[in-house]
């Protein structure tokens, strides 16, 4: 008896998580169909990308400014006396470029505007709006869902060129005061080694980051139901599933950008 | 037959014809073989206990939700399986009024008003402005274009829904509990609009209502639910005049009925 239990508790649980991944599927599809329709609520877009790029600035730039500051000093650490200061541009500006700068961009907006896209399309769920908007005949993926996964489409990989140059400056600035590697000697060291595809490819990656963090926050937020704490747990899963699928991104990405872009 | 040619009906036409439906959500059958049909101008009211299944069945009947069987006709076109762009072309020609009122929270009251008329093809502003005045000055709220509605009382929220729901003035409107929530006197004023809008465009309406006073001043006609059936279909006399324990217990609001209507 307790051994089928365990197997129908197994089986409902299976269940859920494939019925997760059809209506995954299935909304990357409706936003891929809404798609020529975009320009209908092109204001809504921008608005999304104001919200996304300008509001998420202050925080990626904290964060890029102390990663690059981290990535310096760990990088000279492990050189000791071994390789030439000269490297140290070299290796902090690859690791920003190719890993860092994505990565961690994605990692803090995932944690900002998923949450964000989450509660508000969630509340709107609890609350009739969608409805609202399906009896009025106004599709709620075109205006909900499309310029959400466009804003964030675009604006995380500005974010990471921005989080970039900023990661660079704030490795720069350490290695200068607190190192004693002149700015000259960290930056012929960038210059020397520098390939445009690292940057490329981080772009990329970051595109593809911010694909992942708007589905996952509009797909748990359209899926809420169960007034404010489902809500809250709709927000809680959009972030935690953003982060691990970030993550796993990552690594594919990697093993596929190494052949093809990072040459 | 389509949307446009049916809008041309007679007095007696069909609006709504609704065929041995059936809904489950998990064990729960909430409608369990629902059948009836609404005429032209009708003020039907649908009754009955908190979680009879009333609220479901209005959004079956704007496709807000698909059956598991069963058919509905909506102006003389079949609901079930019909194509989003053919639904949403259907839509237009319905209101709703939510219980809540579900404005857009991030919009004005203008642009909550003004939305379903700019994506369906009106795009001069000052028409648009001219519109949304009428309408918020037909549910006695000139000038409120520009608020938001977190800053609007429950009867203005609810008002303001209505404003929407008409808006594209549609031949059928839905009303979810369109009285809970609000003073008496403001319960009138809603109900004053509901008859003011079916009696001036011979609008078919459908209110889902428990306040008994709001079902007697608004409605022609009565439907009881219970256990995912109608137990009653009938006008206001009948209604009154019903022996039926359940019906008469819950008109009444007698706590004795409770057990009948479990």
């Amino acid at each position: 008896m307790i051994v089928l239990r365990l197997f129908g508790a197994l089986g409902r649980l299976a269940l859920r998580q494939l019925e997760h991944v059809g209506g995954v599927a299935i909304m990357l599809l409706q936003v891929a169909r809404g798609l020529p329709r975009a320009g209908r609520y092109a204001g809504e877009t921008v608005l999304q990308m104001h919200r996304v790029g300008i509001g998420s600035m202050g925080l990626v730039a904290l964060t890029s400014v102390f990663t690059g500051a981290v990535a310096t000093v760990q990088a000279r650490y492990q050189f000791s006396n071994l390789v030439p200061d000269m490297f140290l541009g070299t290796v902090v500006a690859k690791s920003v470029f190719i890993e860092l700068g994505p990565v961690l961009t994605a990692l803090v907006v995932a944690g900002r505007v998923s949450a964000s896209m989450a509660a508000e399309l969630g509340t709107m769920r609890v609350t009739e709006q969608i409805d609202a908007l399906e009896t009025l005949a106004v599709p709620p993926t075109d205006y909900l869902i499309v310029p959400r996964f466009l804003a964030a489409a675009c604006m995380v990989p500005a974010l990471t060129a921005f989080a970039d140059l900023l990661a660079i400056l704030g490795g720069l600035f350490v290695a200068v005061t607190t190192l004693g590697v002149s700015s000259q000697i960290f930056l012929s060291g960038l210059r020397t080694f520098f390939e445009i595809g690292d940057v490329l490819g981080g772009l990329i990656k970051a595109l593809v980051f911010g694909i992942v963090i708007a589905h996952m926050g509009c797909f748990f937020g359209m899926a809420a139901s169960g007034g404010a704490e489902g809500v809250g747990r709709a927000t809680t899963r959009a972030v935690v599933a953003a982060c691990v699928l970030i993550l796993l991104n990552d690594y594919l990405l990697a093993e596929i950008l190494s052949r093809v872009v990072f040459t | 037959m389509s949307a446009s040619q049916s809008a041309s009906s007679g007095p007696d036409t069909t609006v709504v014809e609704v065929r041995d439906l059936h809904k489950r959500f998990g064990g729960n059958h909430v409608l369990d073989g629902v059948s009836f049909a609404l005429c032209e101008g009708e003020r039907a009211v649908v009754l009955g206990r908190s979680g009879s299944g009333k609220s479901v069945l209005l959004r079956h009947l704007v496709g807000l939700v698909q059956p598991d069987s069963g058919s509905i006709s909506l102006f003389g076109q079949e609901l079930v399986g019909l194509s989003r762009a053919a639904l949403y072309q259907l839509r237009l020609q319905v209101g709703v009024l939510f219980q809540g009122a579900a404005l857009l929270d991030s919009m004005t009251v203008y642009e909550n008003v003004t939305l379903g008329l700019r994506t369906h093809g009106i795009h001069s502003e000052a028409d648009l402005r001219r519109r949304a005045a009428a309408k918020l000055a037909e549910v006695g709220l000139p000038g409120i274009e520009d608020s938001m509605p977190a800053s609007l009382s429950g009867g203005m929220r609810k008002r303001v829904g209505l404003a929407r729901a008409v808006a594209m003035d549609p031949r059928m409107v839905l009303y979810d509990e369109p009285t809970t929530g609000l003073d008496p006197v403001m319960s009138d004023v809603i109900n004053n609009l509901i008859l003011q809008y079916a009696r001036r465009t011979r609008m078919t309406s459908v209110v889902v209502t428990h306040d008994m006073t709001s079902a007697f001043k608004v409605g022609t006609r009565f439907l009881m639910l219970h256990k995912g059936r109608i137990i009653f279909d009938g006008d206001v006399g009948a209604l009154r005049g019903c022996t039926d324990p359940r019906i008469a217990g819950f008109i009444a609001g007698d706590a004795g009925a409770l057990d009948l209507l479990r």
